[in-house]
């Protein structure tokens, strides 16, 4: 019974449950899928003009709304986590001998599954709007993996943050930062536009370098020092979400 | 938080732990289920010793809680469905001991609806009936029935019966003194992380003075001429009551009628006082429960 399948079987069936979790509480659907379309609406149709990118705003902005897509999806991860925590269902998980991280990926995974559909959704929209890339099969498989890598990275902190919170209410809240983050990033507005000091983070924080080596990749122009930094961040995000989420799933009854 | 507890519960039996709120009765149960690390001392569960081989304990036990911890979400089916899986059961063998339980507690009908319509007492059918898919020998329930009608309860009760009937040793956490009476083999009360009392429902209510029989009258008259029949009894003069301690088993509250007739002495009310939870604390610590302070 217990064999090393055990994790992967136990993981299979808690990532079943998230997924009938989300199905059946469409309002989180809603929030991860339509919020980042109705964002690229109102900022392609009626901000776009007014911003001066040096290219077509629909190219610019669809980079930085694929990682906006990814993080809308958060709130409900975060929620969900902590609701578990806080029901009994752990602790009945916890003496059943189920395998100690199954319950942790199962969240990841059902993240991750519907950040691919908010990206599919975004992409989709983005094409209806005008968005033209002469990005070849490879860029775009490049691409791909940067938001899959971001969507992993964010999913294990996600995790962690909602392991960490009192209340589902609040684990909804610490999510917030995720969500403003692209704003301070070249998501919207290239970063050099912006004050001194806020310019500098912008540079520098993660989410830049992740948007700069999309944004290269579906213009076809690959760049390997943006993909390098994308991929460390996203390694480093993710070391640190999934070894506080751990540390918080063993402390917590 | 716990201190100095000394618990040896036989297989096969119905072990019940009484205290208030707040005396240690769920740290007790996460300590016993591996939910919690004790800081010290030795416990054997199921001959597993707890520090070091908790995989075994959890194999062989099933907790239900004191809030059902059941998937909101899910529907009674699904949730015991999930039981099943996580057990690793095979996939018809799942089935088949899905459908059972359902059947056995009587929540076939609502199989198909989500758990987050269920009532009170469906929703702890449901969550013993998720502890039960992995067939535990030991059984530990955090207090069953707190918050549920008179009916649920016994329906409770009646299941908790059948449990220990079927081979199964129940480990039971309850507030309420008839509820340990009426299910356990042996009762140990805690009172503040302290164990103050181990022993039969009988060898404990024996230490416990607090039944009684109350008797209101019409008269100061008829209530001072039943003091003097029945001695050892409390006046009270302005509620005009007598209170007459006794086990109010049927023959001796015949009696006690019998004798109250015999000098043509008329009863205005009457009625029965079991000892409770507040009894075995007074008699047992001297205090009354923390409870009863509260209030």
């Amino acid at each position: 019974m217990s064999t090393i399948s055990a994790p992967l079987t136990d993981s299979r069936i808690m990532l079943r449950r998230n997924l009938k979790h989300i199905l059946r509480n469409p309002v989180t659907i809603f929030n991860g899928t339509l919020m980042p379309v109705v964002l690229m609406l109102l900022l392609v149709y009626v901000f776009g003009n007014a911003f001066n990118v040096g290219e077509r705003y629909i190219e610019y902005a669809t980079p930085g709304l694929i990682l906006l897509a990814i993080a809308y999806g958060l709130s409900a991860t975060a929620v969900s986590v902590s609701s578990d925590m806080t029901k009994g269902i752990i602790n009945r998980f916890k003496v059943m001998n189920v395998s100690r991280g199954a319950v942790l990926t199962g969240h990841v995974v059902a993240t991750m599954l519907g950040s691919s559909v908010a990206i599919a959704a975004i992409i989709g929209m983005a094409f209806a709007l005008g968005f033209r890339s002469p990005a070849t099969l490879l860029d775009w498989l490049g691409a791909i993996g940067i938001a899959a890598a971001t969507a992993f990275a964010t999913a294990w902190l996600t995790v962690g943050l909602g392991m960490a919170a009192k209340t589902p209410e609040s684990a909804g809240l610490t999510v917030v930062p995720l969500l403003l983050l692209p704003f301070v990033s070249s998501a919207i507005v290239p970063a050099a536009k912006m004050g001194q000091g806020i310019r500098q983070f912008a540079e520098y924080q993660p989410f830049t370098p992740i948007i700069e080596s999309l944004r290269g990749l579906l213009a076809g122009t690959p760049s390997g020092g943006y993909a390098a930094a994308a991929l460390a961040w996203c390694a480093g995000i993710a070391l640190v979400g999934y070894l506080w989420a751990r540390a918080t799933f063993s402390k917590r009854a | 938080m716990l201190d100095g507890i000394d618990l040896d519960v036989p297989a096969g039996t119905v072990f019940s732990l009484l205290g208030p709120n707040g005396a240690g009765k769920t740290t007790t149960v996460n300590v016993l289920t591996t939910l919690v690390k004790a800081d010290g001392g030795t416990v054997r569960v199921a001959g597993h010793d707890l520090a070091t081989e908790p995989r075994e304990v959890r194999a062989v036990i099933g907790v239900t809680g004191q809030f059902a911890a059941v998937d909101d979400l899910l529907t009674g089916e699904e949730n015991l469905r999930l039981m099943a899986d996580l057990h690793h059961l095979r996939a018809d063998e799942g089935k088949r001991v899905v459908t059972s339980l359902l059947e056995r507690f009587d929540l076939a009908e609502s199989a198909q609806k989500m758990a987050a319509t269920y009532s009170g007492g469906m929703r702890r059918k449901l969550d013993l009936a998720m502890t039960l898919v992995t067939r535990p020998q030991i059984i530990f329930l955090d207090e069953p029935t707190a918050g549920l009608d008179p009916r649920s309860r016994r329906t409770m009760w009646d299941i908790v019966r059948e449990l220990v009937a079927g081979g199964v040793t129940v480990f039971l956490t309850t507030q309420y003194l008839e509820e340990a009476d009426q299910l356990a083999d042996r009762i140990a009360v805690l009172d503040q992380g302290h164990l103050v009392a181990e022993g039969t429902p009988d060898e404990l209510k024996r230490q416990v003075p607090g039944g009684h029989v109350r008797l209101r009258f019409s008269s100061v008259a008829a209530l001072d001429a039943a003091a003097r029949v029945l001695n050892g009894s409390t006046v009270d003069d302005t509620a005009l009551t007598l209170q007459v301690p006794g086990d109010a088993g049927v023959k001796s509250v015949r009696a006690l009628l019998d004798r109250l007739d015999e000098h043509s002495i008329d009863v205005e009310e009457f009625s029965v006082h079991k000892p409770d939870l507040d009894d075995v604390f007074l008699a047992l610590t001297g205090n009354a429960s923390t409870e009863a302070i509260a209030q």
